[in-house]
């Protein structure tokens, strides 16, 4: 027990206390925050007793707005009011131009990976945007919970590419939170409702939100949510709905396609109230205010709505026909249908989905509300609230990874559908005598030609031994983790040489990016840099130790008197390093732990794995 | 988990193609309880890398047991066949024919009068030669030990699986870009 003599009085060491975490579902057009309280999964509200926090941000010479005020300024000052972020996010400029639709901002016409939109207060990029939304949330659940969080996890979009989970990633780095998961929207509302419910079987979750639509097929079984397949579409949702009737009164009141800013966003707000109306009347009256001062006044039957939107949700069929397939389940195996995103409440979608999959969806869960339930469900079984929970989620990638062969062809490395964490080993060779150095092209998507498939980036390899062509063996290990982010590590086979890479995203920023904006963050914030990155050291110092202190306990008998003892030294010193002031050192001193225990580790995790059949098989006989 | 276990070693089965798959599932559950990341999330570096490792290996497994294809040639390489696919493509003449058959009909689908009805039974004709040829495999494994002439056998059989793998994909997507029309 040599090791609880780093508790002091007043911090926070014992293992069992509870730890503050919570679920952030950062949506298109509102975002929420939940935190499991006294067992019981919430959304929190803001002082006003507002549940979500609309996306929106407002940027003005001195102060960043988020919310509700933001986007009530939104038709007044549109160039300086981001809403829909989401869409733009881990995109390239010319993505965006082709995502179709008026985008009512400027976005600066520069040869930059990240698209960057002009504000009065400088260029932004959605990275930025989304991190305002994340800081406002953040705020939001440390004032109710009374503390720091220790954790969060953030929902993406089960279709969402590498490059958009990086970048939304990325916005939670740079928000100051600590990124324990993303999290796949649909799964954390399986989990919402399958906790809830005690649901077990086949289900599909069909979320159309505001601009991304999914749809997942699982399998719930005692705990265990395993995604068999995914499908979907990052570019449809309730804003295209939108866009329709904004379209139709522009085509019937004589709106011209150049029309202002103002009028656009007016348009937009005005479709999405009579939008609103039409889930429970079946006419909405609609008097909209034109630029030149007059009105122009009409009524938009659910009727003519529906015509409108058909188009939208036949494109939403089609994925759920194929994900279905590619679960290798038919409608008839499916017991039942969640309905998540608000735009499921509109009556032609809830319609076409149980024409679709022949049973009425379930719509008794709050589809606004049970993505962030879920995903701080999860977060509560991360930081280690629940240790002994039964809770595990196995998900899946959306898109294939692939590579770029001669004649501008992709390779397909690891399909769609494929459980992650993955890891999938490529061999390369030399093509000319003596080359060092080689750039490999990594992509995402279906389709054969490398024109077609979104580029991820391109891995340059350097420090290959030279030697004659074709002599060389790089073994290239592409491995997703459980965030469904690529990492690519390479590694010459023959010599055992480990090649430098080095990593130019397509779309998304680089480290150093990264690095620098969370510093001018920092300063922006007037904080204090060097206390706060001393505090961040000691945290994670404490929480190092913390866990080593549990392993010990659990299965300290893997290790003899000896090799306790040479871990222990190391502890203790991290221990001591930790109560001093010097960064540098108190990092160096968790690595060498690390190291340290190394061994430890691997006969842990080795021995979780005999145990793990070892009850499977005394259950069987 | 050192590197000589294999897949079925892992998952304590007995070496055999026949395999109880809900057994494997619930097998397959409970190594990922002991691994997943998800039980890692506070844990040390190495610790989270480590079980990202034994997590995707174990996924790996799974899905090499539980497709009859890649068990089959697994089942092989366990016993020091080698693959080659680029140069292991020597199949009978009349399966080749059969192939480049079903192929044409799939590319003339869309002159057809009704093209998603003639896809069906394409479909299903593809779906019914997997069928025969799976058969064909768990009898060349029902005895313990393969001679050459059975490996050989088993190794064309998977080449077949593939080529039809493949067809079926490409029937799939078709029938994709069918629906997408309408």
């Amino acid at each position: 027990m040599a090791l609880l003599q780093i508790s002091e009085p007043g911090q926070s060491t014992n293992p069992h206390e509870h730890r503050l975490a919570a679920g952030i579902d950062l949506g298109t057009t509102n975002s929420l925050i939940a935190s499991v309280k006294s067992g019981l999964a919430e959304t929190l509200p803001d002082e006003q007793g507002n549940h979500s926090l609309p996306s929106v941000v407002r940027y003005t010479e001195n102060e960043v707005v988020v919310g509700q005020e933001a986007r009530t300024a939104a038709a007044d000052d549109p160039l300086n009011t981001i809403s829909s972020v989401k869409r733009y996010m881990g995109r390239g400029l010319k993505d965006i131009k082709e995502l179709g639709g008026r985008r009512p901002y400027e976005f600066v016409d520069a040869d930059s990976a990240v698209p960057r939109i002009k504000t009065v207060s400088g260029d932004v990029s959605p990275v930025e945007v989304s991190a305002e939304i994340l800081k406002s949330l953040k705020q939001r659940a440390e004032d109710a919970l009374g503390g720091d969080l220790t954790g969060v996890v953030i929902t993406v979009p089960a279709y969402f590419d590498d490059a958009q989970r990086q970048a939304t990633k990325d916005a939670g780095k740079l928000a100051g939170l600590n990124v324990l998961r993303l999290l796949n929207e649909p799964t954390a509302a399986a989990v919402a409702y399958g906790l809830d419910k005690q649901a077990e079987g086949v289900i599909a979750v069909y979320d159309l939100g505001g601009g991304t639509f999914d749809i997942s097929i699982l399998r719930l079984n005692k705990g265990v949510f395993e995604v068999m397949a995914t499908a979907g579409d990052t570019a449809l949702g309730g804003d295209d709905f939108d866009y329709a009737i904004a379209k139709w009164i522009m085509d019937e009141a004589g709106i011209k396609d150049d029309t202002s800013h103002h009028q656009m966003r007016r348009l937009m707000r005005d479709a999405c109230a009579a939008k609103e109306t039409l889930t429970s009347n079946v006419t909405a009256e609609l008097n909209i205010e034109l630029d030149d001062g007059s009105a122009w006044s009409n009524t938009l039957t659910r009727e003519k709505f529906n015509q409108l939107i058909a188009p939208l949700i036949q494109k939403t069929l089609l994925p759920c026909r194929r994900a279905l397939r590619d679960a290798g389940v038919d409608v008839a195996d499916v017991q039942s249908v969640v309905m998540v995103g608000g735009s499921t409440r509109v009556p032609h979608v809830r319609d076409k989905v149980a024409d679709f999959f022949e049973q009425q969806p379930l719509t008794d869960i709050n589809p606004d509300t049970v993505v962030a339930v879920g995903a701080a469900l999860q977060a509560d079984v991360l930081v280690g609230n629940k240790a002994d929970d039964d809770l595990l989620l196995l998900d899946v990638i959306p898109l294939s990874l692939g590579l770029e062969t001669m004649g501008g062809l992709v390779e397909k490395v690891i399909s769609r559908n494929t459980t992650i964490p993955v890891a999938r080993a490529q061999d390369f060779t030399t093509f000319k005598d003596g080359q060092t150095a080689m750039s490999i092209h990594v992509l995402q998507g279906e389709r054969e030609l490398v024109s077609d498939c979104r580029s991820l980036g391109r891995f340059a390899l350097h420090e290959i031994p030279a030697m004659v062509a074709g002599a060389a063996r790089i073994r290239v290990t592409f491995q997703v983790d459980a965030d469904g982010l690529l990492s690519v590590t390479a590694r010459e086979e023959t010599t055992g040489v480990e090649s430098g890479i080095e990593v130019k995203p397509s779309y998304g920023l680089t480290d150093n990016e990264i690095e620098t904006m969370l510093r001018d963050s920092i300063e922006h914030a007037e904080d204090d840099v060097a206390a706060r990155m001393l505090r961040e050291q000691q945290v994670e110092a404490e929480r190092v130790l913390e866990a080593l202190e549990a392993a010990f306990e659990e299965d300290g008998d893997l290790l003899s008197a000896d090799e306790r003892k040479a871990i222990d030294l190391v502890a203790n010193k991290l221990s001591e390093l930790s109560k001093g002031s010097d960064v540098r050192e108190i990092k160096d001193g968790i690595a060498e732990l690390d190291k340290a225990a190394t061994e430890f580790v691997a006969r842990r995790m080795d021995g979780n794995i005999k145990k793990a059949l070892a009850g499977h098989n005394v259950d069987e006989f | 988990m050192a590197q000589t276990q294999t897949h079925f070693e892992l998952f304590e089965l007995p070496v055999s193609f026949e395999i109880d798959l809900p057994d494997l599932s619930q097998r397959y559950r409970e190594l990922q309880r002991a691994v997943h990341p998800d039980k890692f999330a506070n844990a040390s570096d190495y610790e989270r890398r480590l079980s990202v490792e034994k997590a995707a290996a174990i996924n790996d497994a799974f899905q090499t047991l539980k497709s009859p294809q890649r068990r089959a040639r697994y089942m092989l390489e366990l016993q020091s066949v080698s693959f080659d696919d680029e140069k292991d493509m020597a199949l009978d003449p009349a399966f080749l024919m059969e192939q480049i058959e079903l192929r044409e009909s799939l590319s003339e689908l869309t002159q057809s009068d009704n093209p998603l009805e003639k896809l069906n039974h394409i479909m299903a004709d593809i779906k019914n030669r997997i069928s025969v040829v799976l058969d064909e495999i768990s009898q060349q494994f029902s005895s313990s030990e393969l001679d050459d002439a059975q490996k050989d056998t088993v190794k064309q059989l998977v080449h077949k699986m593939q080529f039809l793998n493949k067809l079926q994909q490409e029937a799939e997507f078709q029938e994709e870009s069918l629906l997408d029309v309408l």
